[in-house]
């Protein structure tokens, strides 16, 4: 290119475009954005330590009384069918279908951590229910399966995991919160829990759970949120 | 940094946990104006806040390795048993107290006291994000600045100071335009 083409107000204004078109804010996984973003999920990773759990938090800071933000996308609170059970499914020995009475019947975990939600609130509740690891362990789930699918009867809302999070000893498949069964508002009759991923992970009126080779999205991942979002 | 920060602060314009809003903030509840904002949404503010913030840590090491390197550290850290007296006395002055500004080299001590001062904020402002960011991998980190919504207050706080620092620079330009030279060069050192 002869010299004079490339005028200082020629690479201005290309820097800007170039830079414009690089972060998109309405489309955060594409261009310099999503570069940033796969960056960051890979020094999240490098991060997280399994053994490293969330504080346990006295009942004085649980959250009062109506509170704890009950967030769903249906138009109105999604109630659970009848003849509601949770099926398992993917690279897994044993495919299960488990009715709610099954699951209990499963080791129990409760938690009181803090919860922090992608908008930068927090709120905190106990929580009981079975740890994701067991339910792997119980349906003899592949270890060639990296990443962990959940599925609702919420509008179709989903998300999926890297497995060193879902199978963290505090990432529960939630049927309780603050001793008593979960209310349709936060997700009964079974929801996601943990301590290592932001609220939207935490995927709540769950019908499926599929151990796959691959992770596959997510509602608000699809959207534009970032895939990883640990905390 | 800022610009997207207060976008990301939309999504919940309250400090302090759900259902414990803390009673000093004056703003609960109401948004920072549009134009201060970057990233249209939630999602889009995020990712610019952690694509930019690792260029805001990298600037900040080799502003720090040059401080330590070339010398300079010597001339405009504060130092309290050197700066402190002349600091005093050079607030005094401007408050028309005294009459004569105190003899000074390059920088007078409220100088240093203030470059030291956003040096400081902008490490708590690293470390405060850091605590947002990773609230849970970096536990011990949270708890010594006081928990996830402590840091979410101190991060916020940290930006008022240093839009406070931009601002003031920006009004003594205002006032005496020839001083943005030497804001940017350093102006002619006397011991050159």
């Amino acid at each position: 290119m002869p010299r004079h083409l490339l005028t200082r107000r020629t690479a201005l204004l290309g820097t800007t475009a170039l830079s414009a078109s690089a972060c998109d804010s309405s489309r955060p996984h594409e261009g310099f954005l999503g570069v940033m973003e796969r960056f960051n999920a890979r020094a999240q990773a490098v991060l997280f330590d399994e053994r490293r759990l969330a504080p346990e938090l006295p009942p004085e800071e649980t959250t009062p009384p109506g509170k704890f933000p009950e967030y769903f996308i249906s138009d109105t609170v999604p109630l659970a069918p009848s003849g509601w059970a949770l099926r398992v499914g993917g690279l897994v020995a044993r495919p299960t279908v488990l009715t709610l009475d099954a699951l209990q019947r499963l080791p129990r975990t409760d938690l009181r951590i803090r919860h922090h939600c992608v908008e930068g609130w927090s709120a905190v509740a106990s929580w009981h229910g079975v740890r994701l690891s067991e339910l792997a362990r119980h349906v003899g789930a592949d270890t060639r399966a990296g990443y962990v699918e959940l599925r609702s009867f919420d509008a179709g809302y989903y998300s999926s995991w890297d497995r060193p999070s879902a199978f963290h000893p505090q990432t529960i498949l939630a049927y309780g919160m603050n001793g008593q069964p979960l209310t349709p508002g936060h997700g009964a009759p079974l929801r996601l829990y943990s301590g290592v991923k932001l609220g939207y992970k935490m995927v709540k009126y769950l019908t499926e759970v599929n151990f796959l080779p691959e992770p596959t999205g997510g509602y608000w991942e699809d959207r534009g949120y970032e895939w990883f979002a640990g905390v | 940094m800022a610009a997207s920060g207060l976008q990301i602060l939309v999504a919940y314009p309250m400090l302090g946990p759900q259902g414990r809003p803390y009673g000093w903030y004056p703003f609960q509840g109401i948004p920072p104006p549009e134009w201060m904002r970057l990233g249209n949404w939630l999602a889009g503010a995020r990712h610019w806040h952690f694509a930019f913030a690792w260029f805001l840590m990298l600037n900040g090491v080799a502003y720090v390795l040059y401080l330590a390197l070339s010398g300079e550290w010597r001339r405009r850290l504060f130092l309290p048993r050197r700066d402190t007296r002349n600091a005093l006395d050079t607030l005094a002055f401007y408050l028309r107290v005294r009459k004569h500004a105190p003899a000074q080299g390059l920088y007078n001590g409220l100088q240093r006291l203030a470059y030291t001062g956003t040096l400081a904020l902008g490490l708590l402002a690293v470390l405060s994000g850091l605590v947002l960011y990773k609230p849970v991998q970096l536990g011990a980190l949270t708890s010594l600045l006081g928990g996830y919504d402590g840091a979410r207050a101190i991060h916020l706080v940290i930006l008022a100071l240093l839009a406070l620092f931009t601002v003031g620079h920006i009004v003594l330009v205002l006032l005496h335009p020839r001083s943005l030279a030497e804001m940017v060069t350093g102006g002619r050192k006397p011991d050159a």
